[in-house]
């Protein structure tokens, strides 16, 4: 269209299709004021500068119209954060997470607030106060967690993406069970400002989408320097757009044969060892590694994070917000308020964490707990680190077994513990990890397939993703009943 | 049987800068209304993190430098945890094992009616944390919570237990008041909260090595209670021993009116605040560079400057102290003998009798302090200045 011909409709429709920029609409028509209005005398003022930075902003929103589900730990200015609690029922945020701003700035809209295992301690979203949440692929499975709602809302199509969090794999087990992709940033990579804390070491937030790419498209957006969190990285991120598609040629692939060895399901190993042999005939050498410190990952984990959350979660006195017991009588003090609103508002499975916490960081146990976990923790680190050297990713399967059923593990809380075998270990070095889809079992239910990599390369990981997504037989399936 | 006491003091000074120590909200909360200087972060609302106030950090290791610490190279924040109505997160951030200044000494006169002269009481440690607000209960089924101060940074001032009296513990505070005063790093006012200390309390036979048991006495809200509540104290551990008892370890509150100290047993189960390192604060790395550009800002201190104005001026103990008593009073007299030395006609015109010299003299005091100083507290300060100009001749040493 000719530009003398822009009509304010054409011009909406150009912009918005991606014909057009905003920012070159709004440059020919200063050129065009420039060139002209000598004659003319129309304008006063001129705006030229702040035009062209308007036209900008209008240009910088990568998702534009894109809608997003966000995991309920994140806080939404106005509108219920609950983190799967009782303790938070009905609690409105004054103000947004950092990741919320950038994704509204980003011109994405925000559909509702996903549902998670209470204050994102658990590995099924059975933990949820307000119910559990299904997985796609078979209703009386559970979807993961403790992101389970953000996963369940991709797989089923009620969102192309979503935001969730990532402690100790609660992005990352939650999308293999689905059957999407999940990414846990290096950790420093996002702002955890408006994340209510789990453990403040291990935190990290992080997509979950149905392609690499789109995985790549919203981190782009929700990482970067923020001033209010201390422990978000400086760094500006890389751009991530150059990556696809990706090319694994020489990519070194390493994988800890001795972590495989037990208690994983034969159909896991199988997709694991298929989608290794997709990447190899694409160029990349596989290898073995030894993370020998990586057996001490699940208890290094159920020391530090409880012990820190205990500390995080004790702002929940019903002082100032969330649940309040009602007390009868004025006997009744400050203390007791506070036991009965701990009592009613916090659900089990959080019950259990904060006591072992509390045990861990007590006086006479701290040394041989928590001291010690932390410890060993720098030495899981220095495998990963020493393992780099030889290779750009470590591969492992995501979890030991696919979705198991509603009820199955509840009671017993150590098997759910022991779920977490492969993904802790990111949480612990801070290193940043991917999950992808890698095919369904006889049973029809997703496996996910691991990467970790190197800090602050999210790339070579989203790289190796888009290799292994490309032509992957599996990459059209959909849960049948969602589809 | 002779007794020895011996002292320690714990001393919390507000920091006078312009935000709070983890947030931006602003730090002078005196005035304002109730809940009106607050925020996510100093509110402990969920999902809010903290962040460094780089002035705090600054101000504590000056002090430090001015109670002649070590300021180690590695410094980070603990968390201290315990629950309380206005302690909003349910844990204080604080400074555990790696405080910012350690192993440093204040010079105090001593306390001659005990033979005491001049010696070094030791300062074990300075280090910084956040305020908690205040909570208010009222009876009657209710309590009311202010989280103004909330998250206001407070540095602490820990000394090593080498007072041996209630006038060295005075001494040690006058001296403490007046370089965090100088340094203009608090105001240092004990009625508002800024200066608030808390005292450690023993007695022991003399001659003894071994540390008597000791109670912790609070709620002194001034300079004289303080004096006052360490004498009761002291007085009251030794007809406890001497009654036959034990003194007990507790906590005790200075009660004003009635001039006691009473126990405070129901504050007493020993916490266990499980400490750990606060891991939403990477640690701080100050390093030498650092520490000697801020040591090169230490101003000269009252004691030095008292001394300074007594050798060169000849001016009396007292005197001297008064004028160097605050660092702006300081300034303004020094400001005042440049305006005298730099007007020779002036001061001559005051000697043979005109007054118009004093009020001249006096506006360009107010001219060289860019107006800062009081009009009447000038004037005063030229009139001493020119009595000593006339008594001495020459304000040259």
């Amino acid at each position: 269209m000719a530009p003398g011909a822009w009509t304010v409709t054409g011009i909406r429709a150009a912009v918005a299709g991606g014909d057009l920029s905003a920012r070159e609409v709004c440059a020919h028509y200063l050129d065009r004021i420039a060139a002209t209005d000598g004659r003319l005398h129309a304008f006063t003022t001129v705006l030229r500068e702040a035009a062209l930075a308007r036209a900008d902003e209008v240009d910088a929103r990568p998702l534009l119209g894109v809608p997003i589900a966000v995991k309920d730990v994140i806080c939404t200015r106005g509108v219920p954060t609950t983190a799967g609690s009782r303790i938070l029922a009905g609690y409105r945020p004054p103000y947004d997470a950092t990741v919320v701003s950038r994704l509204l700035d980003a011109g994405a809209v925000i559909v509702g607030k996903t549902n998670c295992d209470e204050f994102a301690m658990g590995s099924s979203t059975e933990h949820s106060a307000y119910g559990p949440t299904r997985n796609p692929w078979a209703l009386d499975r559970i979807p993961g967690g403790s992101s389970g709602g953000a996963a369940a809302a991709v797989a089923a199509g009620q969102a192309p993406a979503s935001i969730g969090t990532d402690t100790g794999g609660s992005i990352r087990q939650p999308a293999a069970l689905c059957g999407v992709v999940g990414l846990k940033p290096t950790y420093g990579r996002v702002s955890r400002y408006g994340l209510l804390a789990f453990a403040s070491s291990l935190d990290q937030i992080g997509p979950l989408t149905w392609t690499v790419a789109d995985a790549a498209a919203v981190l782009q957006v929700l990482a970067g320097p923020d001033p209010r969190d201390a422990t978000a990285s400086t760094e500006p991120p890389p751009d991530l757009s150059r990556l696809f598609p990706g090319n694994v040629r020489g990519t070194r692939i390493g994988v800890p044969r001795v972590a495989l060895a037990d208690g994983v399901d034969p159909e896991v190993l199988d997709a694991f060892g298929a989608a290794l042999a997709m990447l190899s005939d694409r160029g990349a050498e596989v290898c073995d590694v030894d993370l020998p410190h990586m057996q001490y990952a699940v208890p290094v984990y159920y020391l530090v994070a409880p012990a820190e959350a205990s500390s995080n979660l004790a702002r929940y006195d019903g002082v100032r917000y969330g649940h309040r017991a009602k007390l009868d009588g004025a006997a009744a003090g400050v203390s007791e308020m506070y036991a009965r609103t701990r009592s009613e508002g916090f659900g089990a499975e959080v019950k259990r964490r904060i006591m072992l916490g509390t045990y861990a960081l007590s006086a006479g146990y701290y040394d041989a707990y928590y001291v010690h976990a932390q410890r060993v923790r720098s030495l899981i680190r220095n495998d990963f680190d020493r393992a780099f050297a030889a290779v750009d990713a470590v591969a492992m399967p995501t979890t030991p077994t696919p979705a198991f059923r509603i009820g199955e593990r509840i009671d017993d809380p150590l098997a759910m513990y022991l779920g977490d075998v492969f993904t802790v270990s990111a949480n612990l070095t801070g290193l940043p990890a991917i999950s992808l889809p890698a095919g369904l079992t006889q049973a029809r239910l997703p496996i996910g397939f691991q990467l970790v990599g190197r800090p602050f390369d999210e790339a070579t990981l989203l790289r190796i993703g888009d290799a292994l997504e490309r032509d992957a037989p599996w990459s059209d399936e959909r849960p049948p009943a969602f589809a | 049987m002779q007794y020895e006491t011996v002292i320690g003091l714990e001393v919390h000074v507000q920091l006078h800068t312009r935000s709070k120590m983890f947030c931006g909200c602003p730090a002078d909360y005196q005035a304002a209304e109730p809940n009106t200087r607050t925020c996510p972060v100093c509110l402990g609302l969920p999902g809010a993190l903290p962040v460094i106030n780089r002035r705090a950090v600054e101000y504590t290791v000056l002090t430090g430098l001015a109670l002649n610490c070590r300021i180690p190279e590695f410094t980070k924040f603990d968390r201290k945890n315990y629950p309380y109505p206005d302690l909003m997160k349910g844990y204080q951030i604080s400074q555990y094992d790696l405080p910012l200044a350690l192993d440093g000494f204040l010079e105090i006169d001593g306390d001659t009616q005990l033979g005491l002269g001049r010696r070094r009481i030791g300062v074990e440690r300075v280090h910084l944390e956040e305020d908690v607000g205040s909570y208010d209960d009222r009876g009657e089924g209710y309590s009311l919570v202010d989280v103004n101060r909330s998250g206001v940074p407070l540095m602490e001032v820990v000394s090593k237990p080498d007072m041996r009296s209630a006038e060295e513990a005075r001494q040690y505070l006058t001296l403490l008041h007046s370089i965090v005063q100088y340094l203009g790093v608090s105001t240092g006012n004990m009625q508002d909260g800024n200066f608030r200390c808390d005292a450690n309390v023993s007695i022991r036979p003399v001659g003894s090595q071994i540390l008597g048991t000791r109670t912790e006495v609070k709620n002194m809200n001034s300079f004289r209670a303080v004096y006052q509540a360490l004498e009761y104290e002291v007085v009251r551990q030794r007809e406890v021993i001497e009654d036959g008892g034990a003194v007990v370890q507790e906590t005790r509150g200075w009660i004003e009116e009635r001039e006691v100290t009473v126990s405070q047993r129901s504050k007493e189960y020993a916490h266990d605040y499980r400490y750990f390192p606060e891991p939403d604060l990477p640690p701080l790395r100050i390093g030498p560079e650092r520490v000697a550009e801020l040591a090169a800002e230490l101003p000269e201190f009252a004691p030095q400057r008292s001394a300074r104005f007594q050798a060169d001026l000849a001016l009396s103990g007292y005197d001297a102290d008064l004028l160097a008593g605050s660092r702006s009073m300081a300034n303004y007299f020094e400001t005042t003998l440049t305006a005298i030395a730099a007007n020779p006609k002036a001061v001559a015109d005051y000697i043979s009798g005109k007054d118009t010299a004093a009020r001249f003299l006096m506006g360009q005091v107010m001219r060289l302090t860019k107006g800062q100083a009081q009009p009447e507290l000038a004037l005063r300060l030229v009139q001493e200045g020119l009595e000593l100009q006339k008594t001495r001749g020459s304000l040259e040493p």
